[in-house]
């Protein structure tokens, strides 16, 4: 260590101190408004502090206001890449609480929607990760792909992006008749589409040496920190609340969980949490498959409950959020608004393992790191 | 794999008066209370006891209770309760393990006025921004805490905690009127 700080220090008589750099909040590459204030010694990584609260509107506050039936726009507000996904976990909470049966139709429905969000989410997250770091093609791939599942969802419900889909009880419309040979017109492209985009960007050498061994994140840290969804299972646990804490009816459907191998590098790194999101849209792929084949017929409004009108008591109900566990804990007092409601945001405990991974990496990883954790600042700042 | 009940009657041969009580009433999920200031070390006992092994804190969160004395002012319009007087606050603790698959919810309540719970950051890191949030939100003190500062709310707001249920907008913030 001839040439460390402290013995350059000594010999020069040359005082250094660290530095402040502060990244975003209007940096591209934060994925919305963060801050992250860097504490550095040249280039390297010694501290990140992220601060957040730029798009705070206090969703909680809000709902305390509403109606149940009024609180569902919100919550598409909340991660507004998986829209379908927070109302799906909404609607599941408040059902429970109240002991609705939902139609079978409705229970497909939903899964198909909820994977066909998740594809589209995951989407938006590899084509920007690639962007990030300096790969701009794949990022129009993906967002081609991208378009035509927003497409089947406004044909579904006339919303692009914020859907208000997923009601207590049921759903607002039924399919449109086209809806099925469309999605099976989809997943026919969309097969070959995966092999590109891997070609592309997944085992591109430039995109490997970036990502690969960098950023890697223990599996026991993981789990203290709460680390949920792919950024978990990269990490080399096998833990899917779909299988694990069974809801809906995925119990019906065959598909695999993947998980990090450290097959570029080691387990855990960038490079496993870019490619998990990846086979898990194969996996989608096939449980949606599944879903069309079967699909029952039946009303889907029937359930909806006239009055949302809950028993006093509380609950805690989690989904797999294509970012991870989403939970919704609701307090009610037997009113027709809701006492409490708290959102468990799957990017929101994500972040805060963030400032581990970094530590002792050099700037221009930051960049790598964050945008492999695939973080949502809608849902962050709620 | 244990209920909540056995859970329940561990923690209570094991901490006596720290462990207060233990609710079941459907459609309710069961819960245990526990003393705000002995909840770090019944938490450290449910992530370390090899029968328990609560490896992962799913959610924290911060509720008022609103069960105090209701104040209510004279020129109310919208907000009908200006002051709450005594009461609690609480916390709750969804806490589960990965690897026996149970689940456990905890609860524990502290006074309005003083409102004081020990941290858990020790047993799990991610409480930390649960309790900076709570912290934020309601005013709740995670005592030990490493890095207590606001979260959500600018870092200079000094108009309370606005997830409290007698919380008053301020009519302006730094100069700008706050209700439009």
């Amino acid at each position: 260590m001839a040439n460390s700080i402290e013995n350059i220090e000594l010999k020069t008589g040359i005082r250094t101190e660290d530095m402040v750099l502060n990244m975003g909040p209007q940096h591209p590459s934060t994925h919305g408004v963060l801050r992250l204030e860097l504490q550095l010694e040249g280039e390297i990584i010694k501290n990140i502090i992220p601060h957040i609260g730029y798009l705070h509107r206090c969703f909680e506050k809000h709902c305390e206001a509403m109606t149940y039936p009024q609180v569902i726009p919100y919550t598409d507000r909340m991660d507004y890449l998986a829209s379908m996904y927070n109302e799906f976990g909404y609607a599941l909470a408040v059902e429970r609480l109240m002991g609705i049966e939902v139609p079978e139709r409705v229970e497909y429905i939903r899964v198909i929607m909820g994977e066909l969000q998740r594809i589209a989410s995951h989407l938006v997250a590899l084509g920007t990760y690639g962007a990030d770091i300096g790969a701009f093609t794949p990022f129009l791939f993906c967002f081609r792909d991208r378009e035509r599942i927003l497409h089947l969802f406004e044909i579904t419900c006339g919303a692009r992006l914020l859907y208000n889909y997923i009601w207590i009880g049921g759903v607002s419309h039924d399919l449109h008749p086209d809806f099925i040979r469309l999605t099976r017109e989809f997943i026919k492209d969309f097969r070959p589409n995966l092999k590109e985009l891997n070609d592309l960007l997944s085992y591109n050498r430039i995109f490997i040496e970036r990502t690969a061994n960098v950023g890697v994140l223990p599996l026991d840290t993981a789990i203290n920190y709460g680390v949920s969804g792919p950024n978990l299972r990269a990490s080399g646990m096998k833990w899917d609340l779909r299988k694990d804490d069974p809801y809906s009816v995925y119990h019906k459907f065959d598909y695999n969980i993947p998980i990090g191998t450290g097959e570029r590098g080691k387990t855990g790194d960038c490079w496993d949490r870019y490619f998990i999101r990846v086979r898990e849209m194969e996996e989608s792929l096939k449980i949606i498959e599944q879903a069309i084949e079967q699909i029952p017929d039946g009303d889907v409004t029937s359930a909806i409950p006239k009055r949302v009108k809950p028993p006093e008591g509380q609950i805690y109900t989690r989904v797999e959020n294509p970012r991870g566990e989403l939970g919704y804990f609701i307090i009610s007092d037997g009113s027709t608004s809701p006492y409490r409601v708290k959102v468990r945001a799957p990017s929101f405990v994500n972040m805060e393992v963030f400032p581990e991974l970094c530590k002792g990496w050099m700037v221009a990883d930051v960049v790598a790191i964050l945008g492999s954790i695939d973080i949502v600042l809608g849902e962050i700042d709620r | 794999m244990k209920t909540a009940e056995d859970i329940f009657k561990i923690l209570k041969d094991k901490f006596g008066d720290a462990v207060l009580e233990f609710k079941n009433d459907k459609p309710v999920d069961p819960f245990i209370i526990v003393d705000p200031l002995e909840v770090d070390k019944i938490c450290l006992f449910l992530h370390d006891d090899s029968d328990l092994l609560c490896d992962s804190l799913m959610n924290l969160s911060g509720v008022d209770d609103a069960n105090g004395e209701k104040i209510k002012s004279a020129t109310s319009g919208e907000h009908e309760i200006s002051i709450i007087n005594g009461g609690t606050l609480s916390v709750w603790y969804h806490i589960e393990s990965t690897k026996l698959k149970h689940k456990v919810t905890l609860k524990t309540s502290t006074p309005r006025e003083k409102p004081e719970v020990v941290t858990v950051t020790d047993v799990w890191k991610c409480a930390a921004w649960h309790e900076r949030e709570a912290f934020d939100l309601y005013g709740i003190v995670f005592l030990n805490h490493p890095d207590l500062r606001r979260i959500l709310m600018p870092y200079d707001w000094e108009f309370g905690f606005p997830l409290r249920k007698d919380y008053k907008n301020p009519e302006f913030y730094q100069g700008m009127k706050v209700p439009y």
